[in-house]
């Protein structure tokens, strides 16, 4: 009897003919939805949210400066380059693999970039393209011994964090580091060039505006083809929400310096790896090669030639991360990539939402992990807290990072949605 | 141990129109010291159904990997279209045309549905067509009578006969010339299962070659043209399907001469109504 009401009022939908099926229909559907998802243990980002939002809170209370405009224009500069890095290991952590080595590997680009552009004198953007090129290579490397002698990931890796680190070294030579010539474009583009208020402003506005056409034109073409659409109504609020934040953030930055544009190409590269991880056949062929390889191979899929795109992408975006990084420090020496590079381009991956077990994982995770992660690190400094406890601060909450994705994953088997 | 007996049942002839479009001829393959497949032959023909049945560890299942490309054969020769092809991985038999269900469904449980459809074939793969896919999605699942509540639930939530149906749809979303179902209702419910025979003789109708697995003798003999048996890796008969049970059966367990086994039975039987009638409830069958 209720279906025929249904039938009355609204058209029945295609996707929409099983009974057992909750209507979510609307804003107070998509609501109810979420709130369904989040039980189920498809968490999504709002762990990362619910953890910036306390860590946030605690740092500010501990420390007044913290959330002032000045130091999270630092901040931003000092998500880039490990952020860069970590949008690589999303790229491996999505084929349930692992790759060790990016901290080395970043050291290694950023000596590369240091001895040809400084001592050799090549032009910057050719010494750059080197550097990159040098982290594709490795990646490849990677890749023929992970496909062709079925070496684990994790062993392959750890030997080239010790060798590229060799590399380094010896790129770098006796005086163990190279300074990058102040004034230069690279070295502004790490500390100084910022985007114009306007331009900060149009770009915020053009990205909520993107984000509201692509999913209108989504919708309407579901809405033409009989599916289930998501409301205008619920659309244009959410864009109108993610547009007022864009919007405070930067009046909010704009008060001290303003937008990194180092920062603007970061984010910049995640909504293109965003694009390509949902909306091309690459993207599903990575999330399906991490669930069941097996299957993928069987389905078509060349499962080899993903596994290189993979492990070449995040070399190359680790090679990428140590440039920036060299731009930022506007040297590059033999610490650059050591230490806790490593495990934090990891950690951020998987705090922000990318499981470790592999077929899960998005763009947004590197940007969103390394902003907890820098929040962590800067909260800390301002604190002078010595670098030893800022570590073990670190590991405890890659740990529970690690924890929630491990329990989420148990509970989304409990409800079906592996 | 004795091989095909000519006697247990004659191939039937060929549809007259046409060459077989996929061929095997001495295919072996091994794991190790167990010899799953030895000299296997195996033809069909354009709008054929041939049901390969066996005991478990027959090698039904083997056989349909090698043809689908997942394991590579030790030796013979598979011939598509009458060209000998190599087929060394599932891609190049997909590009053939060969379209296979496997027995595990080898489907991507943290996929959608939608997404498993079309797993290595998504439509336009710089900006995937999703509207366009889920509504193709939803019109082959109807066609399959599936009872799927959600096409954008990852296919963890899925019953085992769900899962079922997802895989079949799929082996049908690439217009194949030959299609291999292993045991592809063996999860399946009553509506479901018959959709499934349905559409096996759709798709025959088609002009399509299909290979399907089945341990139901009924499913087997309502729409096989000819019934293949395997039995510890090799061909033990080929049969039409008007063939008794009997005979499959003892081509499948391993009875070396039908006829004799039959008589044999046929007297013991009459030996027990002899003795004792009341230990044997149902009644001899009649041979006429
Ligand atoms: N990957 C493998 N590695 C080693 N041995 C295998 C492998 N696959 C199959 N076998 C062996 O090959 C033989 C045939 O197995 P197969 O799966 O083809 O049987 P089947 O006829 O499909 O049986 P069922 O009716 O139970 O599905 C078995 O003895 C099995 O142990
Ligand atoms: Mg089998």
């Amino acid at each position: 009897m209720s279906g025929t009401e249904r039938t009355r009022t609204e058209p029945r939908r295609i996707d929409r003919l099983d009974d057992r099926l909750a209507a979510d229909e609307g804003v107070a559907g998509a609501a109810r939805a979420f709130g369904r998802r989040v039980r189920a243990g498809d968490l999504g980002a709002l762990p990362v949210v619910v953890g910036l939002i306390i860590i946030w809170t605690v740092f500010q209370t501990l420390n007044p400066v913290f959330l002032s405009s000045n130091n999270l224009v630092n901040l931003l500069f000092d998500c880039c380059s490990v952020g860069v890095i970590s949008l690589g290991i999303v790229c491996v952590l999505m084929l349930g693999e692992i790759d060790l080595s990016v901290g080395s590997v970043s050291g290694m680009s950023s000596a590369i970039l240091g001895v040809l552009w400084v001592n050799h004198g090549w032009p910057v953007l050719a010494a750059a393209v080197a550097a990159v090129l040098a982290g594709a290579v490795v990646g490849l490397v990677y890749a023929q011994l992970f496909n062709r002698f079925g070496m684990p990931s994790f062993v392959v890796t750890l030997a080239g964090l010790l060798a590229f680190l060799g590399l380094q070294l010896l790129l770098l030579g006796q005086e163990g580091s190279i300074n990058l010539p102040f004034g230069s474009t690279m070295v502004n583009f790490g500390q100084l060039v910022f985007m114009p208020p306007v331009v900060a402003y149009i770009i915020a506005v053009l990205a909520a505006a993107g984000s509201f056409a692509t999913s209108a034109v989504i919708a309407a073409s579901r809405e033409r083809a009989g599916l289930t659409a998501k409301s205008m109504t619920f659309l244009a609020l959410r864009s109108g929400v993610v547009l007022v934040l864009l919007l405070v953030v930067v009046w909010y930055l704009n008060r001290d310096r303003g937008v990194p544009w180092m920062f603007g190409v970061f984010a910049g590269l995640v909504l293109v790896m965003n694009y390509a991880f949902t909306r091309t056949r690459w993207g599903r062929s990575m999330h399906a090669v991490g669930g069941n390889r097996e299957a993928a191979r069987r389905a078509g899929i060349k499962v080899k030639s993903i596994y290189v795109s993979a492990f070449v992408l995040c070399s190359s975006f680790a090679a990428l991360g140590g440039i920036f990084g060299a731009a930022r420090l506007a040297s590059s020496s033999q610490q650059a990539g050591t230490g806790d590079v490593n495990l934090n381009a990891i950690a951020a991956a998987v705090i922000g939402g990318t499981s470790l077990f592999g077929g899960r994982g998005n763009a947004f995770s590197a940007l969103l992990g390394i902003i907890v992660i820098q929040s962590i690190s800067n909260g800390l400094t301002l604190l002078n807290l010595s670098s030893s406890l800022r570590f073990m601060i670190t590991g405890a909450v890659l740990a529970v990072a690690v924890m929630v994705d491990s329990l989420a994953r148990k509970s989304r088997a409990a409800h079906g949605a592996a | 141990m004795t091989t095909t007996t000519e006697s247990s049942g004659r191939p039937p002839s060929p549809p007259p129109d046409s060459q077989p479009v996929l061929s095997l001829h001495g295919v072996s393959k091994s794991f190790g010291a167990v010899s799953a497949l030895t000299d296997i032959d195996l033809e069909v023909f354009p709008r054929e159904v041939v049901a390969l049945v066996g005991d478990n560890g027959a090698g039904k299942s083997t056989l349909v990997k090698v043809l689908a490309g997942v394991h590579l054969p030790d030796s013979g020769e598979i011939r598509f279209e009458g060209r000998p092809v190599h087929v060394t991985d599932p891609s190049t038999a997909l590009g053939l045309g060969i379209a296979t269900v496997f027995q595990d469904l080898a489907l991507c449980e943290n996929l959608d549905v939608v997404a498993n459809l079309f797993l290595g074939q998504e439509l336009s793969p710089l900006r995937l067509d999703e509207v366009h896919m889920e509504t193709r999605s939803w019109e082959l699942l109807h066609e399959l009578s599936a009872r799927i509540p959600s096409l954008r639930t990852p296919v963890a939530s899925l019953s085992g006969g769900q899962r079922q149906t997802v895989a079949i749809a799929r082996s049908l979303l690439l217009d194949p010339k030959v299609i291999i179902l292993d045991e592809p209702t063996a999860a399946l419910g009553v509506a479901q299962t018959a959709e499934v025979l349905d559409l096996i003789e759709r798709v025959r109708e088609r002009g399509l070659g299909v290979i399907m697995v089945s341990h139901n003798m009924e499913d087997v003999r309502a729409v096989a043209d000819r019934i293949v048996v395997l039995r510890l890796g090799r061909n033990n008969g080929v049969f039409e399907a008007t063939a008794s049970n009997e005979e499959l059966v003892s081509a499948i367990t391993g009875a070396s001469d039908n006829s004799v086994s039959r008589r044999t039975a046929r007297r013991t039987q009459a030996a027990a109504d002899a003795t004792d009638p009341a230990s044997t409830p149902t009644p001899t069958e009649a041979d006429s």
